[in-house]
């Protein structure tokens, strides 16, 4: 659980974060609220989040989202945390007649409130799970027969689920998750339930409002993209320099079943699009040697973008590491059992995330389980090939060596883009890469997968996706630009960002050729370009001016679509899209 | 634990709470005389004071206790 108390966060409620960013973000309960906002805007002041709360009154759900004028509209929430407590729920359990469709009947009531909630904003819900609570009426017999409470309430929070996965812009608080962590009674105070209508503990509102911080930044943007981590004495027992090959502890059987569980929780991580990276202070034959001779090795040097052993120290290493995969310092996660190295990397490197890992190796999973630290508002198919594609990209680097010039590289790598219309298919990783770009990203412009399948279908705007593939390997989906049409002559590039994994491809140019050629084809005779400036998007800042649009203003570029010149590229459109 | 001691406790305590470390409380000491000692910060007030001493108040007592002296009672008999 967060350390932090709730008079801490009350404190933090004083403060003003200046350098923090502004989230408007609503409160709508069938139970009292204030001090499950207090704890957000305070837990947010810890994350320089500067949160303003429209904490609705007492049990006001059904009135707020009804009525079209009602204050929750005018709030113009970014979010909406819906909680509705297991209380409430089973009083209304007692009341109904017909028991097996309780679970049923509630959902049908909560999706009308996002469906609602969806119908009149861009508002994305945060939807807090039932903490699963039995009346024991029936005894362990609750769990044979559908018209129990425990049935119906643990049926209710899979239909949640379910619902979740169909109407995008929701996301759950598994406050159910945080009951079982830490148990029902540190989570509820009946007292305070009776008294005061607050079914969740003065002691368990800071990591609520941790979870729903987490969830709020994720859908904002940040999140951790990689992993880089130590071997001696984290990723297994011992030091493999001095203890030798069968002397380091790795394997279902003693001290190394903790580091084996380990291994297999970052291979996970790994499946589900996190990439790892080694930064060991070793040989790098040595190193490399259980990865290829221990049989209880979980991981492979192959679930490994980058393999970095030697004697340098380990901020300048990791440096390396992310400017070759190309990722903000803050979403990397740096894993190490040496507190000394700890702090060596703590202090030179701003942003990076160094957890405390217990010297106990027992505890190195449940701690960063604690941490919750691979928080995520999207997943598509594509993150499980993330490792591949940054190989790929190695190798790829590897061959630059071969040839006389960059231009005779890039033309032997044999590249072919497509360029197409959002479909649904894509509509995931779209809204992904609009959350993820940081530095390659004109406008910044974060979109969910709601706002996603909107635009595509909206006559005011035609979108474009662009993958991109090689000799090495096929980078997927790269790039995603939103035309909007201003008026009957000119295209606005409301959105266009980039993976930096294809910079320096001519793909940015081969992406400037096709809008501008998209808007001849439409009848268009400009197309403007603007740039909004965030602390990670200098490098895009002359963009247009390269590639051929003049200068309006400080941010925004024009290009004449008839007179407008081609920009050199190796890039083939994909044969079957050509026209 | 003395009632002094407990008094002593009680007051920092408070200090944290109300986020004001000048605050002097007395066994007299009343919501009324606190200018931030509203329903809400109650709770929070006995949330703390549970913590801090490890038992937890009777409903009818956070209700009904009408100044700090009375919580005193209530934790001396307590933490005996």
């Amino acid at each position: 659980m967060t350390e932090l108390t709730f008079t801490k966060l009350k404190k933090n409620c004083r403060l003003d974060p200046a350098d923090g960013r502004e989230c408007r973000l609503a409160i709508l309960g069938d139970c009292a609220t204030q001090h499950l906002a207090t704890a957000i805007r305070g837990y947010g002041v810890e994350e320089h989040i500067r949160f303003t709360v429209f904490d609705a009154d007492y049990n006001q759900i059904d009135a707020q989202l009804m009525d079209e004028q009602s204050e929750f509209y005018a709030s113009k929430s970014q979010f909406a945390v819906i909680f509705m407590c297991v209380e409430k729920l089973y009083h209304a359990f007692c009341e109904t007649q017909d028991r097996a469709a309780f679970a049923d009947t509630v959902y049908q009531k909560i999706r009308g409130y996002w469906e609602l909630i969806n119908a009149h904003t861009q508002t994305t819900v945060i939807q807090f799970t039932f903490a699963e609570n039995d009346d024991r009426v029936f005894g362990n017999y609750a769990c044979k027969t559908n018209i129990s409470f425990l049935y119906q309430v643990r049926r209710l929070n899979l239909l949640l689920m379910e619902g979740a996965q169909e109407v995008k812009n929701v996301f759950l608080m598994d406050l159910n998750r945080i009951q079982s962590c830490f148990g029902r009674d540190t989570v509820h105070d009946e007292k305070l339930y009776y008294i005061a209508k607050m079914p969740l503990s003065t002691q368990i509102l800071p990591e609520v409002a941790k979870q729903v911080v987490d969830i709020v930044k994720a859908v904002s943007g940040s999140i951790k993209k990689c992993v880089i981590t130590d071997l001696d004495n984290t990723l297994w027992g011992g030091v493999i320099g001095d203890d030798g090959l069968e002397g380091i502890q790795i394997g279902e059987l003693g001290l190394g079943h903790a580091f084996e569980e380990f291994q297999m929780w970052l291979k996970e991580l790994q499946n589900r699009g996190i990439i790892l990276a080694v930064c060991s202070k070793n040989n790098e034959e040595t190193a490399k040697e259980p990865f290829l001779k221990h049989p209880e090795m979980i991981l492979q040097l192959d679930d490994f973008s980058m393999f970095v052993a030697n004697w340098e120290d380990k901020a300048s290493n990791i440096r390396r590491i992310q400017e070759t995969i190309n990722i903000g310092m803050d979403s990397i996660v740096f894993l190490d059992d040496n507190p000394f190295e700890r702090e060596q990397v703590r202090s030179t490197l701003p942003g990076i995330t160094v957890p405390e890992l217990p010297e106990d190796p027992a505890r190195y999973v449940s701690y960063l389980k604690g941490l919750n630290l691979f928080e995520t508002a999207s997943w598509s198919q594509a993150d499980r090939d993330r490792t591949k594609q940054y190989q790929a990209e190695a190798n790829r680097t590897a061959s630059l060596a071969q040839y006389q010039s960059y231009d005779e590289y890039l033309q032997s790598l044999g590249m072919v883009a497509e360029a197409r219309p959002f479909d649904s298919f894509q509509f995931p990783r779209i809204a992904q890469l609009t959350q993820r770009s940081n530095q390659f990203n004109l406008r910044t412009v974060r979109c969910t997968e709601a706002e996603v399948g909107q635009m595509a279908a909206d006559d005011r705007f035609i979108t474009l996706y662009f993958t991109l593939r090689d000799k090495f390997g096929d980078h997927g989906l790269i790039s995603v630009v939103i035309l909007e049409k201003t008026d009957g002559d000119t295209l606005f590039m409301y959105n266009w960002l980039m993976s930096c994994r294809v910079l320096k491809r001519g793909m940015e140019e081969f992406i400037i050729n096709t809008v501008i050629g998209t808007a001849k084809q439409a009848g268009y005779r400009k197309v403007v370009g603007e740039y909004l400036r965030t602390p990670k998007n200098a490098m895009v800042k002359d963009i247009y001016e390269r590639l051929g649009f003049r200068r309006l203003g400080d941010n925004t570029f024009e290009a004449d679509v008839d007179t407008f010149v081609q920009n050199k590229t190796y890039i083939q459109i994909r044969k079957d899209d050509a026209q | 634990m003395s009632r002094e001691e407990i008094l002593e406790k009680v007051n920092e305590i408070f200090w944290d709470v109300f986020d004001d470390d000048t605050l002097e409380i007395t066994e007299e000491t009343t919501a009324a005389d606190i200018e931030d000692w509203d329903s809400l910060t109650h709770i929070t007030l006995i949330s703390e004071v549970e913590n801090a001493f490890d038992f937890t108040f009777a409903m009818k007592d956070v209700l009904g206790m009408k100044n700090v002296g009375e919580m005193l009672d209530i934790i001396e008999k307590e933490v005996q």
